[in-house]
């Protein structure tokens, strides 16, 4: 087998149980309450992580580049409550424009 | 006489049982069509809700398809990976440590730090599943971070808008890494179109609406500060995976956020 199937059927194998590990072990568990509202804030917590990362981070650096601008101008068309298309659009656009021109 | 009365009285009983049957029967059968119209709205809502994502997607897939040809992946390893793994940042690390001439194992751990976070999104996610183990198990592994973003509603999840979302994405995912394959490199890099833009932007404003206490506001402050803070200094996919530490804002006492504060 090539290096590229091992890695192929690890990663896969590992991933699919990573996805499935809270909804298969976890199931329908009640937490208490106070669990439930830690997890509750996961998805602002890494929704947030995620789009820190995606804009502002290249191969273990920080840059500032096209891509922060264009979550400038989606954040703008959020405050103008625009709707999520146009969110992405303006994001997408203003990269591509800055990146035609530079 | 008496067994007259009792028969009348029967019939009337009867006949207004069956009426009321027919009109529970009825309410019932109206429930469950609403039920499933509800249902068939929120599946489509989720697959709807990933359209405009689908040409980055699909871009994405395929240039990952080329850079895995390029790696010396065949084409059925590569479109496995993406029927597999089915999670874009880990299959273009490990492709990349391959390609650098790193060994299995280092691919194989970079991956693994990247798809860490699957694992706090998928018990937050937990209690939306239902059936079965093997059906939770097939039905999660349609997590990916956009259909999981768009499947919280006011603090909960909605199975349904996950799977709907799910599948829209798996289908231009390994569909997009199979033209990849296919096409080779002619098909342009997404980066030119703005395309990896697009997807910062996407989580943006599906955080806003979550943002409803100064807890949810401090635990988004404090995952984007996690993040960005250990970036620099940390391999990829830890910055984010400690950023769930931020989620801890939920043990303060709840506080309610006026919507100026953020506008």
């Amino acid at each position: 087998m090539t290096t590229a199937w091992i890695a192929v059927l690890v990663i896969g194998a590992a991933t699919i149980a990573i996805k499935a590990a809270g909804p298969v072990l976890a199931g329908d568990r009640e937490l208490p309450v106070r669990a439930g509202r830690v997890v509750e804030l996961v998805g602002p917590a890494l929704l947030a992580a995620l789009v820190a990362s995606q804009a502002f981070a290249s191969e273990e650096q920080l840059v500032l580049d096209e891509r922060g601008a264009g979550l400038l101008a989606a954040a703008v068309a959020l405050l103008l409550r625009a709707p999520i298309l146009v969110v992405i659009l303006a994001a997408a656009l203003t990269a591509a424009l800055l990146r035609a021109v530079s | 006489m008496r067994a007259v009365v009792l028969h009348t009285a029967n019939t009337v009983l009867g006949s207004s049982m069956s009426e009321r049957d027919r009109h529970q029967r009825d309410a019932a059968a109206d429930a469950r069509a609403g039920r499933r119209a509800a249902a068939r709205a929120s599946y489509r809502a989720g697959a709807r809700a990933m359209l405009p994502l689908a040409p980055a997607v699909v871009l994405f897939a395929a240039s990952f398809g080329v850079l895995a040809r390029s790696a010396g992946f065949d084409p059925a390893a590569t479109v496995a990976m993406s029927a597999t793994t089915f999670a874009g940042s880990a299959q273009f690390a490990a492709v990349s440590v391959l390609a650098a001439g790193g060994t299995a194992i280092a691919a194989v751990l970079a991956a693994v730090l990247l798809n860490a976070r699957y694992a706090p999104m998928g018990l937050a996610a937990a209690r939306a599943f239902k059936g079965g183990r093997l059906r939770r198990l097939l039905e999660s592994q349609l997590l990916v971070d956009e259909s999981w973003a768009f499947a919280q509603e006011n603090g909960r999840f909605d199975r349904r808008r996950l799977i709907g979302a799910g599948l829209v994405l798996y289908v231009g995912w390994v569909g997009g890494t199979a033209l990849g394959v296919a096409a080779g490199g002619s098909l342009g890099d997404p980066a030119t179109l703005g395309l990896d833009a697009a997807f910062p932007a996407l989580f943006l404003a599906l955080m806003v609406p979550l943002i409803r206490t100064r807890n949810a506001l401090a635990a988004a402050l404090g995952g984007a500060g996690l993040a960005l803070l250990l970036t620099p200094i940390s391999p990829a996919g830890v910055p984010v995976i400690a950023a769930t530490f931020a989620a801890l804002a939920g043990l303060a006492p709840r506080r309610p956020l006026h919507r100026r504060e953020v506008a």
